[in-house]
């Protein structure tokens, strides 16, 4: 308790030299909001964090919906991406649907630095290929019709 | 639980440490460094600055944006000096920026930043720039932080009073320090012909609304003296431009003696809105002239450049009521207009007073033609009918200043090495402080606006002598930061710039930061050597021209493995970087190469023009740390003799069999 008022006693004086009090309890202030943060039993691993809460999928291809998909793959994807089941710098596609949800891969293409802060499964495969995922700046559209596209890839018809 | 018990304490210890505030006041306030400075100008990590300072970079030609009150140096923008580290100058998109009517210059001297301005105030969308020496005038887009074009000015020399704009940036301006002959007649002249020969020339540079692009409206023939600094009018002042002369004595030689001969030199008054309806009356001459202007493109990553060869000129001796004289004394540097647009600072190098000029009193005085004659045909007001009044004994040497908006200036003194904070309207010394050492030009967030928002002043020293530990002969120069929010100035941050700080402004951080381009949409990307997706990487032989198309992303090159370059081959490295999210530039570089890297920003193309030396393998690399494995990301390109036959070849990752003829042999 002494130590506690003679830090006290410092912090002030040297606030009332200064006009930074009120940026001082703003810091208080914002750290219950940490807290609340850090607590996040809420953590949904197979749907992932990020917008898509549900994706509508038909049991047929939705094929102009897999045509633009390949085009987005060819310029931001392909890279490091192969259709098969090789590992270039990211895993191969080939079978993907059948390991993740819709939900799980639109929200990781969209959001994967939050994801590989979080997500065990996206972790898991940081660890093997060691580069993170780069943010494509997919749009909402550009990561449902990659999805098509690897649902085709995958044999859907 | 901590803080409910420490809430009496608390209560306690604020009443003990009111008693305590005393001990905290400098005991000195001009030039003592207090107790609280740092945490003033402290800004926590991973916090912004509150400001943006553009800051002018002298003999290097750039501008160096920095973070305030922290004094951090955010980043160094090449506008008029080749910049390797960027690949500016260096990359055949970025190389017609720095052409001009000479041909390509590498080099300038950059002296002043001005922002846009919208009604007055600062609006964020670009800051303008001067070159000196190859007079030019650029303007840098604050949402990529990249020159986007520069404007040569023909019957220019020492563009000093520049690139100043107007209140809605109808106009940049640009003054010549050094008078000359004309571009269009012979300049092969005595050179103590000068006042039979030598032209000052103003240039009033147009910038479009929506983009910003930038032509030379027209130009004013004035008197051969040295225009050295200038200011909008403002408000009611708005519709006219003032520029600071000296030597209006006419020297040739040892200006030092020479032009500091008459007790009074000018600022000339210039009336642009009755230039306009000259214009518009075809009232000017064309001229038939030479001068580039270099626009870069955002779309595909270009800069062009395109020679003009006309502009026209308007004769302030022919042309009456354009330009007035007024007297103002010892060789006046600073020009400056306070918010309101009322009065006009004058600050006489060598004078030990301030004249603060009335525009209203200008006004009446030029109706009533109350002149004391004429100086090469431009009238010259009478000092005191134009006068407001003098700040007496104000310091030594006064050069720049700025204003408060809340009724006061701080003036820059060269001398006695202080800035000094007065009254306009009582025209008293409110405060002043030392600097360390030899201030020139000093800057107030949005100081040279109607709206200042004048939290600081930042002074840029001239001499930094002892401020920073030595490093040999060449010592960075000093900026130092003043809180001004209080009666007394206070000293509270010294930062290093580069080059040599002369004009820098400063503006609210809200004003830009939202503004900042992340990355550019490669769909959008119109380069004509744009690769979009590794499916579309290739190399393209043309005769002895090679076009390398090829991509980057974290951490491989596509194609990353080329045979088939010869002696004799121009190669042309088209890089162009994938990747779609802030902050990932990958670099290019090549064992070898003569002219530098490229730096690429993410969506963008950039083009190395490569020419091999000699036969062999020839690494190349990202010279910009990507991710894990930026150290993996590399290639190989083999170059052979001219004569040989080895095949185009290019691939990325294709693992075949080793065909090494030297290895089967």
């Amino acid at each position: 308790m002494k130590k506690l008022i003679i830090t006290g006693l410092i912090t002030l004086i040297i606030a009332a030299c200064g006009s930074n009090s009120s940026d001082e309890k703003k810091q208080t202030a914002s750290a219950p909001e940490q807290k609340e943060a850090n607590g996040n039993p809420s953590y949904d691993p197979n749907r992932g964090e990020g917008k898509f809460s549900k994706v509508d999928i038909s049991s047929t291809l939705d094929v102009s919906k897999a045509d633009a998909g390949n085009k987005v793959f060819t310029v931001k994807c392909s890279s490091c991406h192969k259709l098969t089941e090789e590992k270039l710098v990211g895993p191969g596609w080939k079978g993907v649907t059948s390991r993740h949800t819709p939900e799980w891969i639109m929200n990781f293409a969209t959001n994967p630095d939050a994801m590989l802060d979080k997500d065990p499964k996206a972790q898991a495969m940081l660890e093997i290929c060691l580069v993170r995922m780069p943010n494509q700046n997919l749009t909402d559209e550009d990561a449902r019709d990659i999805f098509e596209f690897m649902r085709k890839n995958d044999g859907v018809k | 639980m901590k803080n409910f018990k420490l809430f009496p304490v608390a209560l306690f210890v604020s009443i003990v440490s009111l008693l305590f505030v005393d001990s905290c006041k400098p005991k000195n306030a001009g030039n003592a460094v207090t107790a609280d400075a740092a945490s003033k100008s402290y800004v926590a990590p991973g916090k912004y600055d509150e400001f943006y300072n553009f800051v002018s970079g002298g003999f290097s030609g750039q501008m160096s944006v920095y973070g305030l009150p922290s004094g951090r140096l955010l980043r160094v923008v090449p506008v008029f000096s080749v910049d390797p580290e960027k690949g500016y100058g260096y990359s055949e998109e970025t190389k017609p920026m720095l052409n001009t009517s000479r041909g390509f210059v590498p080099w300038d001297d950059l002296h002043h930043s001005e922002l846009s301005q919208t009604n007055g105030e600062i609006d964020g969308r670009w800051v303008f720039a001067n070159a000196n020496n190859t007079p030019r005038v650029a303007r840098i887009d604050l949402s990529t932080f990249r020159t986007a074009e520069i404007i040569e000015l023909p019957n220019s020399a020492g563009n000093h009073s520049s690139p100043f704009i107007t209140e809605n940036t109808e106009y940049v301006v640009a003054g010549t320090r050094f008078s000359v002959p004309p571009d269009n007649v012979n300049g092969d002249v005595p050179i103590n012909s000068y006042k039979k020969n030598f032209k000052g020339t103003i240039s009033f540079i147009s910038v479009d609304k929506a983009t910003g692009n930038m032509n030379i409206a027209f130009q004013l023939k004035c008197p051969g003296v040295n225009f050295d600094l200038s200011h909008a009018g403002k408000g009611k002042s708005h519709g006219w431009f003032f520029f600071s002369c000296y030597n209006t004595e006419q020297a040739n030689t040892l200006l030092e003696v020479n032009a500091s001969q008459r007790d009074k030199d000018f600022i000339m008054a210039v009336n642009w809105k009755k230039a306009e309806e000259y214009l518009k009356a075809g009232k000017g001459q064309k001229e038939t002239v030479k001068y580039a202007h270099n626009i870069y493109d955002e779309k595909n990553h270009t800069a062009t450049s395109e020679l003009k060869t006309e502009v026209i000129v308007l004769d302030t001796k022919e042309l009456k009521d354009i330009c007035y004289f007024i007297p103002c004394p010892k060789s006046p540097h600073g020009c400056d207009v306070d918010p309101t647009g009322e009065y006009i600072v004058g600050s006489g190098k060598l004078a030990a007073l301030i004249p603060v000029f009335s525009f209203d009193k200008l006004m009446n005085a030029i109706t009533a033609k109350d002149f004391i004659g004429d100086y090469d045909g431009i009238p010259v007001v009478k000092y005191e009918s134009a006068l407001y009044g003098e700040v007496k004994k104000p310091g030594l040497g006064p050069l720049h200043t700025e204003f408060d908006g809340k009724g006061n200036a701080i003036t820059t003194f060269f001398v006695s090495s202080e800035i000094v904070k007065w009254n306009i309207k009582d025209l008293k010394v409110l405060d002043r402080a030392s600097t360390y050492y030899s201030p020139g030009h000093l800057c107030i967030p949005g100081g040279d606006s109607k709206k200042p928002n004048a939290k600081y002043v930042i002074v840029y020293n001239k001499i930094t002598k002892d401020r920073y530990l030595p490093t040999g002969p060449e010592l960075a120069q000093s900026a130092q930061i003043f809180d001004i929010t209080g009666d007394k100035m206070q000293l509270i941050l010294d930062f290093p710039t580069i080059g040599e700080p002369h004009y820098a402004q400063a503006v609210s951080a809200d004003v830009i930061k939202n503004n900042s381009l992340k990355f550019y949409k490669i769909e959008e990307n119109t380069n004509a050597f744009v690769t979009k997706g590794e499916s579309s990487a290739k190399v393209v032989r043309k005769d002895k021209r090679v076009d390398i198309y090829i991509t980057a992303i974290r951490s491989h090159f596509a194609p990353d493995n080329i045979e088939g370059i010869k002696m004799g081959d121009d190669v042309y490295w088209h890089v162009t970087n994938l990747e779609q999210d802030w902050d990932v530039p990958h670099g290019f570089a090549i064992k070898n190469a003569s002219n530098g890297e490229l730096l690429v920003m993410p969506g963008e193309t950039q083009t190395l023009k490569w020419t091999p030396e000699k036969p062999g393998i020839f690494p190349f690399y990202c010279t910009d740390f990507c991710s894990a494995l930026h150290q993996e990301m590399q290639g190989y390109v083999r170059v052979s003799p001219a004569n040989s036959s080895t095949a185009l070849l290019f691939s990325t990752g294709k693992n075949v069999a080793p065909v090494d003829s030297a290895v089967s042999k």
